[in-house]
């Protein structure tokens, strides 16, 4: 047994509104960058729908996760070694940026700078690949709350699946039947196969936290890893030419705050804890015949942390006393492995992902409100799921290779809790034959209760600071002096996006440095025309922090903003102020700019 | 003059080259890349690239073969000139023809689809622009071993000689001196080729991902300086990371 820590993230599907606030804020926070337009660490799709990129479930066509070979031996899909070295020179399986989408941004100077004329100017969509003229065709999330179904819903390859083998009876009724978001980021698999496809070697799981990472020094963007990669969160940056993906926000792991996604999570549907696992047995698990079973290899996988015999096998490993208390209060372990209520994403793929979701149940629960049952009562919520058998078959698809028992089980469960918590709530005596009814114990029910509805912060999160001995490291003060040339600002002869990165520690050194010993404006020569507000002290204008100035740059009837030259007083210049006075709330304030200018 | 060129410059550019791709390799590892743009266009590259890399492959083999293998080794072994001779005329064209073919039609994609055009550095233009020229120069003397002068010119007695002595350090000048204009020709633009070589995307040659038929799978690295998987290990590894091909379930389950 070789036990490792594992972070792992849980999320309860019922709770997700499809706000689409973790992927604003993942992008924010690290792909909004030149040659990341596209990526999205984050994404959170309508299902069903195609998904992003298109269709990325279909492997038959995109290749991706392992397979079993005739002899049972796990390979993976896109082929082996040989055949992917064969494949270097172009990748045969290779999404193409028409698969994604292709990003563009809007043409906002003509609003401001166009002519006075006629007609409204217009800002046109200009591609951000190719810096023309575009049209809209789509985007990350085209088919958001099955915008356009009726067209494209055959084209989730979930849906193709099961129409095919139900033989087209249910042909449109999922659109009518049921909806809900599915959130994505990379699962940080315990067998990742866009690892064993990288021919560089560049990716890796950190042993500490079983976070998977691209080595940006190393790869060398022979792409394999995005083939590799069966849930496409593998992204190709085009201006570095290097492979990026979701970090699991390992700067703030490292510090004992959740990811971003999470943090800003505004249904706070996501947990994050850590998993204690057996490296020993990922292979052998992942090898199950049959892909029905691999849900169950998973969960043998995943070890105790309460078995003393696995605590001092934690220990033997060098995992600190800590990291081992977090393992046995974590929620991740709890929802997927002791009230096995969440599962995994596309188990069959045979990477053994660890972003798991708690299906949901609300689909179920809205049909019964809208048929006029009382949809919190666990009979009608229990008969209803066995009849519904369209979405639990979808769900059976995306989380257990197609085992509906598996769901309908997780879904009773949930059934069981919304009911017996509904009788506390009313102030009955506790229904013990409803937990009974789905094997649990009332007090089970009741802490799992608390942990899905309640769901406190430092509930959902439990993350283990790294240890201090390492503090020196995260600081980057222990490399600081390591760093070529020692502290100093560098410029690179291949432009910003080439050399050693410029350590943080160093660059705010300087900058510091700047501000402190000089008369000028700060950072106006090392930033390189760019403005870094943090360090702006007052000391003058840096350039760059306002828009150029105008000859007139008075706020008047003449500024040539509204419409100069013309004589007289300008409707159109009085419009927007007056109105913007009256919503400001504060017209005492306003009212002398605004009177002035309609003078 | 002749010194100059045959004996002084593949020097230069030996240390350009060595040099350059240390220096490269020390200082720039993000920026070693092959910068693919196979998101952009796939169609097209499919088949450019592969014919490409491939005749590439098969045109160093050829210089392999005709450069570095002496003619007293193949006239040992009992291989006629004339043989030698229509083997290297019909493999090298192929893949001279097949390499041109590859490239040119990356250069059309490369000029006609809008996203390749635009991730065109000047780099990559003055790049294509050595590499296409060595690429032609090669073909055209390929062609002149056979038809010059009636019977063509056996380049083994003069430029083979010569490219061997290099590695002696006592270049055959005289030697090189009278190889014909074309071999001239194509040896200075394959030396600045291969000068400016550390400088371009061409780097990523240099790392083709060989040991990824030996590397285990799964790849484990530590935060931690100095430890793996909870035992230290002896040498020392670079900031923050272990070397890549750590130990890993793989290799342990054996």
């Amino acid at each position: 047994m070789r036990v490792m820590a594992q972070m792992g993230m849980v999320m309860n599907l019922d709770k997700c509104i499809g706000c689409h606030t973790c992927s604003v804020t993942c992008k924010q926070a690290w792909t909004n960058r030149a040659g990341t337009e596209y990526v999205w660490f984050n994404n959170v799709e309508t299902r069903p729908g195609q998904g992003y990129p298109r269709r990325y479930e279909d492997q038959e066509k995109w290749q991706g996760g392992w397979a079993l070979n005739k002899r049972g031996k796990l390979v993976l899909k896109a082929g082996g070694r040989v055949s992917k070295m064969l494949g270097l020179f172009a990748s045969p399986v290779q999404p193409e940026l028409k698969d994604y989408y292709e990003p563009w941004t809007y043409d906002y100077k003509t609003l401001i700078d166009a002519p006075l004329g006629d007609d409204f100017p217009v800002a046109r969509p200009k591609s951000l690949i190719t810096g023309k003229d575009t049209k809209i065709t789509w985007s990350a999330n085209w088919d958001d709350d099955l915008g356009g179904s009726p067209e494209m819903g055959h084209l989730d390859p979930i849906i193709e699946k099961l129409r095919r083998e139900s033989e087209d009876t249910i042909k449109l009724e999922f659109e009518k039947t049921f909806m809900f978001y599915l959130p994505r980021i990379c699962e940080h698999c315990l067998n990742p196969s866009c690892m064993a496809s990288c021919p560089s070697g560049a990716i890796y799981k950190r042993v500490e936290d079983g976070i998977v990472l691209v080595d940006q020094d190393k790869c060398r963007g022979w792409r394999q890893c995005v083939t590799g990669c069966p849930y496409k969160k593998m992204y190709f940056n085009h201006k570095t030419g290097k492979a990026e993906k979701c970090t699991f926000c390992y700067p703030r792991i490292e510090v004992g705050l959740p990811t971003v996604c999470s943090e800003t999570c505004v249904g706070r549907l996501r947990y994050l804890g850590l998993f204690l696992y057996d490296a020993d047995k990922v292979t052998e698990a992942a090898s199950v015949t049959d892909p029905q079973e691999l849900y169950d290899a998973q969960m043998d996988v995943l070890l105790d942390p309460h078995d003393p015999a696995v605590m001092a096998a934690a220990r033997a490993q060098g995992i600190q006393d800590d990291w081992i208390d977090a393992a046995q209060r974590s929620p991740v372990y709890a929802l997927a492995k002791v009230y096995k209520v969440a599962l995994p994403l596309h188990p069959e793929y045979r990477t053994m992902p660890m972003v798991w979701y708690v299906p949901p149940l609300s689909p179920v629960v809205d049909l019964l409100k809208e048929q006029g049952h009382d949809a919190e009562d666990y009979g009608n919520l229990f008969g209803a799921i066995d009849a519904l058998r369209i979405p639990v078959e979808y769900l059976a698809e995306l989380f257990t290779a197609g085992d509906a028992d598996r769901v309908t089980a997780v879904l009773k469960k949930l059934a069981a809790m919304r009911s017996y918590m509904r009788g506390i709530s009313l102030g009955n005596d506790p229904d013990d034959a409803i937990p009974a009814a789905v094997g649990m114990e009332g007090q089970e029910m009741y802490e799992m209760y608390r942990l899905m509805a309640i769901a406190k912060y430092e509930e959902r999160y439990v993350i283990p600071q790294a240890h201090m001995e390492q503090a020196h490291d995260l600081e980057e003060m222990g490399c600081s002096l390591d760093f070529d040339g020692g502290p100093g600002m560098q410029d690179s002869p291949f432009g910003e996006a080439s050399g050693k990165p410029v350590p943080v520690a160093i660059e705010t050194f300087n900058a510091l440095r700047d501000r402190q010993t000089s008369d000028s404006v700060a950072g106006e020569q090392s930033l390189r025309g760019r403005v870094n507000l943090l360090n702006w002290d007052g000391n003058g204008a840096p350039q760059g922090l306002f828009p150029e100035k105008r000859d007139e740059p008075q706020m008047s009837a003449d500024s040539p903003a509204h419409g100069g030259g013309r004589a007289g007083p300008s409707p159109d210049a009085a419009g927007p102020s007056a109105s913007s006075s009256g919503a400001s709330g504060n017209p005492a304030d306003n009212a002398p700019g605004a009177i002035a200018r309609e003078e | 003059m002749d010194i100059l060129l045959w004996g002084v410059l593949p020097y230069v550019m030996m240390v350009v080259l060595v040099g350059g791709l240390i220096w490269r390799y020390r200082y720039d590892q993000f920026g070693w890349t092959t910068r693919s743009s196979q998101l952009y266009e796939s169609k097209l590259l499919r088949i450019g690239s592969p014919v490409f890399h491939f005749g590439l492959l098969a045109v160093i083999a050829g210089h392999f073969f005709g450069l570095v293998i002496p003619m007293s080794w193949t006239k040992a072994v009992g291989m006629s000139q004339e043989f030698y001779h229509f083997n290297a005329l019909f493999v090298g064209s192929v893949a001279g023809v097949g390499t041109l073919g590859g490239i040119l039609l990356l250069i059309y994609r490369r000029r006609t689809t809008g996203p390749v055009f635009m991730a065109t550095t000047r780099n990559d233009k003055l790049m294509y622009v050595v590499l296409t020229a060595a690429i032609v120069f090669g073909l055209w003397t390929t062609l002149a071993s056979v038809f010059l002068g009636g019977e063509g010119h056996n380049y083994r007695e003069t430029v083979s000689p010569w490219f061997r002595s290099l590695f002696i350090f006592q270049p055959d000048i005289a030697a090189m001196a009278t190889a014909p204009f074309a071999f001239h020709l194509h040896t200075l633009v394959g030396m600045l080729l291969f000068t400016i070589w550390p400088f371009t995307r061409l780097v990523h040659a240099f790392t083709a991902p060989l040991h990824y038929l030996f590397r285990p799978y799964i790849v484990y690295r530590s935060r931690d300086k100095g430890r793996i998987a909870g035992r230290v290990v002896a040498a020392p590894v670079r900031r923050g990371w272990s070397a890549v091909g750590t130990r890993d379930r793989d290799t342990r389950n054996k």
